[in-house]
């Protein structure tokens, strides 16, 4: 029963997905868009902090090498877009498996620390190697747009509809292999790593191999929602604030959706995006104070809601369920048998 | 040989910065348990009051000790209001709020004082001595001079006061503190406060060795600090210095003699906290945390 209805909510929100372009202006699509890219990487982070317990503040850099492979791919090689995403994703599972070994000796907060370095030191490195590619030896590539082609028509009257179809499917493909992987044999093996390492490592699970490969897994989510960024924003760039800030979107998109939720990384991605574009425009004049309005958002948002919109709504929706009238016997749910 | 010691101590003077900063971390750390992002965020508030008060006409030195004076209060009303209503929530629930905290500040100060640049005199005026051909500057005697009176402070705070015995009871164990009497909550507050104002002394000693104060003057700082206590250990103070002066002198050492690393200077803290972190997970001063199955 639960998974029927999983299903059809999961259809619902697709269908009015899909039907976003066709019914909302040009700058809210761009939105919407904007939300796709960054819920993809959220749905990564969330595989390594939610479920594994790893905290990085540092997948701004993974996000940056798929931007840099895709832009640089197409900028320079001339490829299409769509056969960038599999180099982008091998390349990141590299590097995240890289990455991952050894983060392997560290917990908490020095792991975060160390995410943190590399956050810190990817824009100096971007600058360094990916500028002879970027304009006017910058680190700025600005591939070809990609174009709606003649067949899509029908649906997508502009290019930048065109562009959100594609990120959305793509983005879709990773959100059913994401929650395939959290619910089955090793998703639950993810959780026993978090919650105790060495009763894991008793079960007979292979903790090192589950750590390094959440961390690749991330690390190709964040690579891929990097790519899609370039499809959607038309450009690729490395600046230290940015890659810092990126970082810490996915880490808030997550929490605040909720962490170790399949639907709080996505749902935490649209609120990222939207309170960010509401906080910019609320007050005239006063650009300075729209970091102000999103922190407090964050805030507020953290003591109503500790564990994120998707676990205050399960909670309520157990609260409801959960509690029969008084003097009304419950009755037993036999379609599950 | 020259060189090397004109940057050895150049590394130094960075790195009694990042030591300070970093002590500040470690105190909320160890009090706590939060890694409080915003620290950088509070230190700049803070200097940026040091100028507006040598913009009024406040010595340099009185100064500092005023913005110290405000930053304890500040840091008190923080844990109080921000930190306290979610203090035994998930550490994730916290760390969102001191995100939140960074972001907010930042530009709240921005807002306060304004966009542009400022210049803030250093505290130790620019005197500066010649001992064979290496030079020696006031700002480098007295930068050490702080650290040396800081540490010494809070030595004698922490281990030979009843409110330091307090607050490295609420560290090591909060439920059997407040068993014997001692009010946890006090102790937090008094512990962010004590971090407000250390870091309020870093940021005013910081700025004048930069350019000029803008908003994003302390972030750099912030990364380095992180790197100092993570290499030292975030529950040890005296990790905290060690793992500043290190980075410092790593950064500045690196930076002349290894061509390839001139314009990535972020890449050697932390790759030698990398190693280090290697050999030593919980840093080189830190507790081994022993876990029970």
């Amino acid at each position: 029963m639960r998974r029927v209805i999983r299903i059809v909510a999961s259809l619902v929100v697709v269908a009015l997905l899909l039907l976003i372009p066709q019914v909302v202006g040009e700058s809210i699509n761009a939105l919407w868009a904007q939300a796709v890219y960054i819920a993809v990487a959220a749905m990564g982070l969330n595989i390594l902090t939610g479920y594994n317990g790893q905290i990085s503040i540092g997948h701004g850099a993974f996000y940056g090498i798929g931007a840099y492979t895709s832009a640089i791919l197409m900028e320079n090689s001339g490829w299409q877009f769509l056969p960038t995403i599999p180099v982008v994703v091998g390349v990141a599972l590299v590097a995240g498996a890289a990455f991952g070994f050894p983060a392997l000796r560290l917990k908490g907060l020095y792991l975060a620390l160390i995410t943190l370095g590399l956050a810190a030191v990817f824009p100096d490195l971007i600058n360094r190697f990916a500028s002879k590619y970027g304009t006017g030896g910058t680190s700025l590539i600005q591939p070809p747009r990609v174009l709606a082609p003649g067949w899509a028509d029908s649906f997508a009257d502009f290019d930048d509809q065109y562009r959100y179809y594609m990120a959305l499917t793509i983005a879709i493909v990773m959100a059913v292999l994401a929650a395939n992987l959290v619910r089955g044999r090793y998703g639950r093996a993810l959780v026993a790593v978090r919650d105790h390492e060495s009763a894991a490592s008793v079960l007979g699970i292979n903790v090192a191999r589950v750590k390094v490969s959440a961390f690749a897994l991330s690390a190709a989510y964040a690579a891929v929602a990097g790519s899609l960024s370039v499809l959607i924003e038309g450009s690729a760039n490395a600046g230290k604030i940015e890659v810092f800030q990126q970082s810490i979107l996915f880490l808030v998109a997550v929490v605040i959706g909720g962490t170790a939720t399949v639907a709080g990384p996505m749902v935490g991605a649209v609120i990222v995006v939207f309170v960010q574009d509401f906080a910019k425009d609320l007050i005239d004049d006063q650009p300075v104070l729209s970091p102000a309005i999103f922190g407090l958002v964050l805030i507020v948002m953290m003591y109503l809601l500790p564990d994120g919109l998707v676990g205050g709504a399960r909670r309520l929706i157990s609260r409801v369920l959960a509690k029969p009238e008084v003097g009304q016997p419950a009755i037993p749910d036999v379609s599950t048998h | 040989m020259t060189l090397f010691l004109q940057q050895l101590m150049n590394g130094i003077g960075n790195g009694v910065i990042y030591a300070s900063v970093a002590l500040a971390l470690v105190l909320i750390y160890r009090t706590t348990g939060v890694l409080n992002f915003a620290q950088g965020e509070m230190a700049l508030f803070s200097t940026y009051i040091t100028w507006k008060l040598t913009d009024w006409g406040v010595g340099i030195v009185a100064a500092i000790f005023i913005s110290m004076l405000i930053a304890f209060a500040m840091g008190a009303l923080v844990e109080l209001v921000l930190i306290r209503p979610v203090e035994k929530k998930p550490p994730f629930v916290v760390l969102i709020v001191t995100i939140g905290m960074f972001l907010a500040l930042n530009s709240i100060t921005q807002l306060v004082f304004g966009t542009d640049e400022k210049q803030l005199p250093s505290a130790f005026g620019d005197h500066s001595w010649s001992v064979g051909d290496v030079r020696i500057t006031g700002e480098f005697v007295g930068l050490i001079c702080v650290l040396a009176l800081t540490c010494t402070l809070l030595w004698i705070l922490l281990q030979k006061t009843k409110l330091g015995l307090g607050l490295r009871a609420v560290a090591s164990n909060p439920e059997s503190a407040r068993l014997v009497g001692i009010s946890s909550g006090t102790m937090l507050m008094i512990g962010w406060a004590i971090s407000a104002s250390l870091g309020a002394l870093g940021g005013a000693m910081y700025v004048p060795t930069t350019p000029a104060l803008t908003a994003g003057s302390l972030q750099a700082v912030l990364v380095y600090a992180f790197a100092a206590a993570a290499l030292g250990g975030f529950d040890s103070p005296v990790g905290a210095v060690v793992g500043g002066l290190i980075v410092g002198v790593a950064e500045a050492l690196a930076i002349e003699y290894i061509e390839p690393l001139h314009d990535i200077t972020l890449l050697v803290p932390f790759l030698l906290i990398g190693v280090v972190l290697l050999y030593r997970p919980t840093g080189l001063f830190g507790r081994n945390i022993v876990e029970r199955v």
